[in-house]
């Protein structure tokens, strides 16, 4: 009945170059998120965060450790399609249509004509855009193209979800109301996420659980555990929610204090 | 979505200070040829071109119509063979070091002046000589603006075909080449009116002595300058005409450029 | 230069060197394979002819160039008549270069200025250069002899470099305004609050903004200059150029078929010293900046 953990690493590691130029940008990173999880990925610039997602994704290899999605090695969840992945940039194809875009992954992976338009349509009324399947993206605004690119990001139906501060290049207002679109979207389909980002409220109001990493060689500190009520529109305002908060930036500064002592 | 009298108003209004000027400048150019009492040999009059326009017109079409033809083929030799080369050359690393410098030289060398050798290869009575060259001046900015779109790809693009484990012929197929079209086009542009350059100018080079190079030589060697004048007219409106098939094949192959209004 | 950028030069330069050798492969491949007549589909030639008078071997053409010009003459060898045509037509080239170099920067200083400028002549500065004004070549040598200019006569070797300028001024013309329009709002509105005027905005700021933007404009400029004077030459038959001996020798080419390539081997040649001479100024202005802005 359990399904298989969503992402599972092991003393993962990563160095770029050689020699006495090389840059250790993680170590000793463990952690796993559970199905159906949704946990996020906070620290400073420089901390490998960005480095970390891209290992899950499989789109660079650690030098150490081992990371399996979905119960399988990354490169086999990513050639099986295991995962969805959104970037900071929407990164839509101009010359297709917001249509066209979200049927861009089921078009490739062999789905008929028919199929891919019906379920395309459902995944921009999951997010909804239904009204705007015909526009090209220039078209459209940064909060509605990233709206899309999360449309495309659950094209295949994926158990997890992979977002690389997909909100960073949206004001604050656009940014609140696309959270809460996400949780609701990850309600309705039950895909853990791993989501990283700069910002401690968004990191608490999206996450059950949030990663503390500390600057380069990046490694996890703290693990903040996250039991809000309710995840609404009330609970920005809500004192839990700022107890939260204050909760992560201890955690943050905690490693500051650390380094500060000789 | 905004509406189309409202983008028929903006071109409007970028028509307008470089259609005052032209016409301007023929009204000018009309006053001083008869008010500084101008000769022909210098600057006929614009209604005396006009004329000649009228009265040899179907000497002038035809011989614009060789040119046309000319200038055709070879932009259509060209274009094939560049594009080829410049999808070989994307693949192939050791043919884009070969190529790549190769078109830089050829950028700063005359290639018309290869007219007379292929006079030569070729029967002097054969349009092939001309078409050849046309073909090559146009192969160039073909090749190196395709090889320059083909070659950059957006990072984020890239990430999302690998996150999809696209094959690189997908990779290709699906963001490559789209991507790469706008580069083309500019070649294309560059290509197309340069065809009916290189098409003239091959002309002058002896050979067959249809087309409108030599009409132009003939008529200036027979002090005859209005209708050489026309005749000049022709070859501007030949060339015009391919910029503006070039331009309109742009917009229609890339409808995703035309500036509509955004929606919020 | 980065040890990477040197590399792909030096990788460049040896892929260069073996494509022109298999080139000149090709050359004597084609000869030694086609049959003499070439190769006809119907009644035309698809594929050139390759015998010795329409396609020399190599070797002959090399020769050429140590011939004498007139047999058993005292005029001297191929080589120098080459030469000298080259000097005659590379400092005519020089001069349309100069001329059209000034004109199409006063053009984009002048649309910089003032927008209004810039919207009624840039897209005839565009047009220009989509119309075969090259066609006019004969009609402006018609000029020569019967015109003066500021009481200078006009001499038929102007009419050469006016068609030279004219290919020249665009790619000058549009590099320098988008170089002169380069620099970002944040370095404009900097200069605007130290009260520079427009002059002292365009000496301090925008002049040296645009040197990444004139140096790839020069050489096409360069390039242009010199394509325009070989080929105003040819359509007016100017005496003394490297156009003019072209023909002479395309017109001898039943004597002697391999002398024609002598003079265009020198116009290839004359453009690769024309492009070369703009790379050294690109060096000598290597503090403005460190990469050609592609335009």
């Amino acid at each position: 009945m359990s399904a298989p953990a969503a992402v599972t690493l092991e003393a993962i590691g990563k160095r770029f170059g050689d020699g006495p130029g090389a840059v250790q940008a993680l170590t000793g990173i463990d952690l796993t998120v559970g199905a159906g999880e949704f946990v996020s990925l906070i620290g400073p610039s420089g901390c490998g965060k960005s480095t970390l997602l891209r290992i899950v994704a499989n789109l660079i290899e650690p030098t150490e450790g081992s990371v399996q999605v979905n119960g399988k090695p990354a490169r086999r969840a990513r050639l099986d399609q295991d995962y969805g992945i959104a970037f900071q940039q929407a990164g839509l194809l101009e010359w297709r249509t917001v249509q066209g875009n979200v049927e861009l992954p089921l078009a490739l992976h062999g789905l008929d004509r028919g199929a891919r338009r019906a379920q395309a349509l459902e995944l921009l009324d999951l997010v909804g855009l239904a009204d705007f399947a015909g526009h090209r993206p220039s078209q459209l605004s940064g909060g509605m193209q990233q709206r899309v690119a999360i449309a495309r990001a659950l094209a295949r139906r994926p158990a997890l979800l992979l977002m690389d501060e997909p909100f960073g290049a949206l004001d604050e207002m656009t940014r609140e109301r696309m959270q809460s679109e996400l949780i609701r979207i990850c309600a309705e389909t039950g895909a853990a996420v791993v989501f990283v980002t700069h910002s401690i409220p968004e990191a608490v109001f999206l996450s059950q659980r949030v990663v503390v990493m500390s600057p380069r060689p990046g490694r996890i500190t703290h693990v903040v555990d996250i039991p809000l009520t309710a995840r609404d529109e009330d609970t920005r305002e809500a004192e839990e929610f700022f107890g939260a908060i204050t909760e992560v930036r201890e955690a943050l500064r905690g490693r500051t204090k650390v380094e500060d002592e000789p | 979505m905004r509406t189309g009298a409202v983008w028929g108003g903006r071109i409007f209004k970028g028509i307008w200070p470089p259609l005052i000027f032209g016409v301007a400048f023929i009204a000018l150019w009309q006053w001083f040829v008869d008010a500084r009492n101008v000769k022909p040999y210098v600057l006929p009059k614009p209604s005396a071109i006009w004329e000649q326009l009228r009265e040899h017109h179907s000497t002038i079409l035809s011989a614009a119509w060789t040119t046309g033809q000319n200038a055709l083929v070879g932009l259509a030799i060209g274009l094939v063979v560049g594009v080829l080369a410049a999808l070989l050359a994307a693949r192939l690393r050791a043919l884009d070091d070969a190529l790549t410098p190769l078109a830089a030289a050829m950028a700063a060398i005359p290639i018309v002046a290869l007219t007379p050798i292929f006079n030569t290869m070729f029967a002097s009575t054969s349009s092939t000589p001309r078409r050849l060259v046309v073909a090559i001046y146009v192969f160039f900015p073909i090749f190196v603006n395709t090889l320059r779109g083909l070659r950059q790809i957006d990072p984020v693009h890239a990430e999302l075909m690998r996150s999809y484990a696209a094959s690189p012929w997908t990779t290709t197929k699906v963001v490559r080449l789209p991507g790469a079209l706008p580069f083309f086009f500019t070649g294309l542009k560059i290509a197309s009116s340069g065809a009916v350059i290189a098409a003239i100018v091959s002309e002058y080079f002896g050979g067959l002595q249809k087309g409108l190079g030599p009409a132009i030589t003939s008529a200036a060697a027979a002090s005859a300058y209005p209708r050489a004048w026309a005749l000049v007219t022709a070859a501007i409106a030949l060339g015009l005409a391919f910029y503006i098939v070039a331009v309109l094949a742009e917009r229609l192959a890339m409808p995703w450029q035309r500036p509509e209004g955004a929606v919020s | 230069m980065t040890k990477r950028i040197r590399a792909t030069q030096v990788r460049r330069g040896a892929m260069l060197l073996i494509a022109l050798v298999v080139l000149a492969g090709c050359w004597e491949l084609y000869k030694l394979v086609i049959p003499d007549d070439g190769v006809k589909l119907g009644s035309s030639l698809i594929l050139p002819r390759s015998d010795d008078a329409s396609m020399p071997h190599l070797s002959e053409i090399f020769k050429v160039f140590g011939q004498q010009e007139v047999a058993g003459g005292s005029g001297g060898t191929v080589l120098s008549s080459v030469i000298n045509a080259l000097w005659y037509s590379l400092r005519l080239a020089a001069a349309g270069f100069a001329v059209g170099v000034a004109i199409g920067f006063l053009l984009a200083l002048a649309m910089q200025r003032l927008r209004i400028v810039e919207r009624a002549l840039l897209p005839y500065v565009v047009l220009s250069q989509t119309i075969p004004l090259i066609a006019l070549a004969p009609l402006v040598y018609g000029w020569s002899g019967n015109l003066s200019l500021f009481g200078l006569e006009w001499k038929p070797w102007m009419s050469v470099s006016v068609i030279a300028a004219y290919l020249a001024f665009f790619p000058v013309a549009i590099g320098a305004l988008r170089g002169l329009a380069s620099p970002p709002p944040v370095q404009t509105e900097l200069l605007a609050c130290y009260a520079a005027s427009w002059w002292q905005t365009l000496l301090h700021l925008r002049l040296p903004a645009s040197i990444p933007y004139l140096i790839p404009a020069l050489k096409l400029a360069a390039a242009a200059a010199v394509v325009g004077t070989i080929v105003a030459e040819i359509s007016i038959g100017l005496q003394g150029g490297i156009g003019r001996l072209i023909i002479t020798y395309a017109q001898q080419a039943t004597g002697d078929p391999a002398r024609v390539y002598a003079p265009i081997i020198g116009a290839a040649v004359m453009g690769l010293v024309a492009v070369g001479l703009i790379s050294l100024l690109d060096v000598a202005l290597r503090r403005y900046h460190t990469q050609e802005a592609t335009v």
